[in-house]
């Protein structure tokens, strides 16, 4: 130890420092970091590069550009992530039909083998989130009541109460939620496609998602059971008092005209 | 009275059951007068005429129904967690109210259905007194005797209003306590007074804890109360007045021409009952209304889109998205204009129709009573002016839903608003417009058919080799029906020079008169009815025309 402490004021003493610190790091990164795909999946996942840098081109690259940088027509999309890719062709929204106020969800016209290949050649652009796997959005755990609450909370003010969707400005709209795809619900939680603000798993936990996926999986969906009747698009007072004019009104205008048509006959006196 | 009569002998036997009870109840009651003038009232048939009948059932229903649901509806903000039989809302907390509210739909026996009855029956009550009034209003109906019912009427629409809306926010769910907020913004906004109402009305800042308990005692005392009586006193005066008719042969501005009160109408009017409640209930046990179950319990801090009002306060909801969100910074103090106005037109444009039948009587000068109704193109100016109203109404119900119009139409909501501002202001004009020229168009109509008769669609060739359609000539019931109304003449300002040759100042009242009952009755706003003389004049000569 004298040595070493003898000599801490030599010239050399901080390179050497400098030196032991990033050997020490670089070690930790050695351990820690995800060790490397094996050679076999690293070709598969170059070759779905290749090919969905094939796809790109002819269905994407005229709006963001041939290396995904992006135009004046279409956003860059480096770093968007696969989740994004999946849930934009995923849902047919993209390949967008025409520019507007908001893309709409439309046919979807790539298989999902397709979508993946699309999917890894944007994230190979640049680093961002992945698809989910199944267990993330999976019913397995959810609390639903605590996904209505979280909905009610971050999502109802745009998607409206149950998820039935509703305006914002200029045209633009949040689409109703029925019948969408619980991975998609996740991927567009995760990216904010389009008019939507992201919810990173910083800000909405995966466990949140999942809640919400479960709530909204209990109030609107194919199989909700509304134990009040016909919902009438679930929208509200709109819907309900024009069906409260048109058929309760309605209805009661076309008795009194049946009852004031039949009079009793006059007993002459 | 005395014992002869008891001694004389009873050859006719017991009376019946009916007729001693009714005896019994006359001997203490003394209803047999009341009774007698009234069994025997006349009501004249006419679909139109059971327009006031759905609104009294559909506000029976409503008391009936509300009386079940105060049973189970604990009134009270006191947080509680959730442990009823609706999954998705298990362990959340909520007031009291939104608790027992969900257990009225999924606990108690019967309540969901009670619950949906008694809310679609609020909307068929509201939506049935606006035709109602409407009816009265194109046919003529508030014209003297009828001015204090109509503005009975009125005032129970209004106040259905408000007991709709104090109902509404009972549940506390997050749509309404949106539109519980609202009205605390509208209450604010109101300069000076505002901010003391809003502390008075819910006990402190919002939402405290206090505003259920208040409402519930509004909703289902104060305003149902008010219009209990309201209603009576309009049926009152129903009676007294009696019923008005359309114009026919054998009717008059001194008789009624229909069926007796018993037991002609109580049969009908009693069948009518049934059915409406039928109608009611089918509606409620199919439809859903309010799911406050799908709402969720209010929480200041949420809101959803999509959150409207009841239908009859989305001409409030309407008033308020389509004004721009204007304010003046005064001194420290802050003047919403963008809620105040609206706030002011909300409160002026009611008025407006209810102080009609007196601007109306004003113009015309006429103090007499009329039991007559108008057709509606007889007068065209007041159809007119009914016709825009409406249409300004209507164009801010969908100012109320400018969202949901936006989504479903896909339209911009920002299009959708301008189409409101503007057609808040463009529409009324041009449906008084078009409004008057279809009357005016009808009126001419009906002059041609006195004249020349119906057309028949029959064509004829004359020997001359000359093309006629025959027209048929209208009975004598049609030609009657079709003339009796009465056209006044524009009012003049009279001589302005007494016999003395002293000059008097005209007033402006005067000559606003003199101007609006030109408008009203001038050339431009009625077509001479035919004259007897132009009758034969036409009849009397050749046979076609």
């Amino acid at each position: 130890m004298k040595k070493l402490s003898a000599r801490r004021r030599h010239p050399l003493a901080a390179l050497v420092v400098l030196l032991l610190a990033l050997a020490f790091t670089g070690g930790l990164y050695a351990v820690f970091a995800p060790a490397s795909k094996a050679q076999a999946d690293q070709t598969a996942q170059s070759l779905a590069i290749d090919e969905g840098k094939k796809l790109y081109a002819v269905g994407c690259a005229s709006c963001h550009g041939t290396g995904g940088q992006g135009t004046t027509d279409g956003p860059s999309l480096v770093g968007v992530g696969a989740a994004a890719v999946d849930f934009q062709v995923g849902t047919g929204r993209m390949p967008a039909q025409q520019p507007g106020a908001q893309i709409p969800k439309k046919k979807v016209i790539y298989s999902q083998a397709e979508i993946d290949q699309l999917a890894a050649y944007i994230a190979s652009l640049g680093a961002g989130p992945a698809i989910p796997s199944a267990e993330k959005y999976g019913p397995e755990g959810a609390d639903i009541a605590k996904g209505g609450e979280l909905f009610r909370t971050n999502c109802a003010q745009c998607h409206n109460f149950t998820g039935k969707g509703g305006a914002l400005t200029y045209g633009k709209y949040a689409p109703s939620l029925e019948g969408v795809d619980p991975k998609h619900i996740y991927e567009a939680m995760q990216t904010g496609p389009q008019n939507m603000p992201s919810f990173p798993d910083t800000t909405l936990s995966e466990q949140n998602k999942k809640d919400i996926i479960a709530y909204l999986d209990a109030v609107n969906s194919d199989d909700t059971v509304n134990p009040g009747g016909l919902s009438l698009g679930g929208l509200g007072p709109v819907s309900e008092g024009l069906f409260g004019w048109i058929f309760g009104l309605g209805l009661c205008i076309a008795v009194a005209v049946w009852v004031a048509a039949r009079t009793a006959k006059a007993k002459k006196s | 009275m005395s014992t002869a009569a008891n001694d004389a002998p009873r050859s006719r036997g017991k009376a019946p059951a009916g007729e001693r009870v009714a005896d019994w109840a006359d001997g203490r009651l003394g209803i047999y007068s009341l009774a007698k003038a009234n069994m025997r009232k006349i009501f004249p048939d006419h679909w139109s005429f059971m327009l006031g009948e759905v609104c009294l059932y559909s506000f029976i229903i409503i008391i009936l129904t509300g009386v079940y649901l105060t049973l189970f509806f604990h009134p009270s903000m006191n947080e509680v967690t959730y442990h009823g039989s609706y999954v998705p809302m298990q362990g959340q907390l909520m007031s009291e109210a939104y608790k027992s509210t969900l257990d009225i739909s999924f606990d108690v026996r019967g309540g969901l259905l009670i619950r949906q009855i008694h809310h679609w029956a609020a909307i068929i009550f509201l939506a049935g007194m606006f035709v109602h009034m409407m009816r009265v209003f194109f046919t003529g109906a508030f014209r003297k005797p009828r001015e204090i019912n109509w503005l009975f009427g009125f005032l129970l629409f209004v106040l259905g209003m408000f007991t709709g809306f104090t109902g509404y926010s009972l549940p506390d769910d997050l749509l309404s306590g949106t539109g519980v907020r609202f009205t605390q913004g509208a209450i604010l906004s109101m300069p000076i007074v505002g901010t003391y109402i809003s502390m008075f009305l819910f006990g402190g800042e919002f939402p405290g804890t206090d505003f259920v308990a208040r409402f519930y005692s509004i909703h289902i005392l104060l305003l149902p109360g008010i219009m209990l009586g309201l209603v009576v006193g309009h049926l009152i005066l129903v009676f007294y007045h009696k019923h008005t008719q359309f114009a026919g042969p054998g009717k008059t501005n001194k008789n009624v021409v229909g069926m007796p009160l018993l037991p002609v109408y109580m049969a009908k009017a009693g069948g009518f009952f049934f059915l409406v409640f039928g109608v009611i209930a089918a509606i409620a046990g199919i439809v859903s209304v309010n799911p406050i179950w799908a709402i969720g319990p209010y929480r200041p801090d949420q809101v959803s889109t999509g959150a409207q009002p009841d239908w009859y306060m989305g001409f409030a909801e309407g008033l308020v998205r389509a004004m721009p969100g204007w304010e003046i910074n005064f001194w420290g103090h802050t003047l919403v204009l963008g809620v105040l106005i609206p706030l002011v037109i909300f409160g002026v444009f009611l008025a407006l129709i209810a102080v009609y039948p007196f601007i109306e009587s004003w113009v015309t000068g006429d103090k007499r009573e009329h039991h007559i109704l108008d057709r509606p193109r007889n007068a065209p100016t007041r159809t007119a002016f009914g016709v825009a109203w409406v249409t300004a109404y209507m164009i801010m119900l969908i100012g109320g839903g400018n969202d949901i119009v936006a989504t479903h139409f896909h339209l911009s909501i920002n299009a959708v608003t301008w189409f409101v501002r503007i057609g808040f202001f463009l529409g009324p004009v041009l449906a008084f417009i078009v409004t008057k020229r279809i009357c005016l168009g009808l009126q001419r109509r009906d002059k041609e058919k006195v004249l020349h008769g119906r057309e028949s669609g029959i064509i004829k060739r004359l020997p001359h080799g000359e093309f006629i359609e025959v027209h048929e000539p209208l009975s004598q019931e049609q030609l009657h029906t079709l003339t009796a109304h009465e056209q006044y003449e524009p009012a003049e300002i009279g001589p302005t020079v007494d016999e003395n040759g002293v000059e008097r100042k005209v007033k402006g009242s005067e000559k606003l008169r003199a101007k609006l009952s030109g408008a009203y009755f001038g050339e431009e706003s009625q077509i001479p009815k035919p004259t007897v003389e132009e009758y034969k004049e036409i009849t009397s000569g050749h046979g076609h025309h």
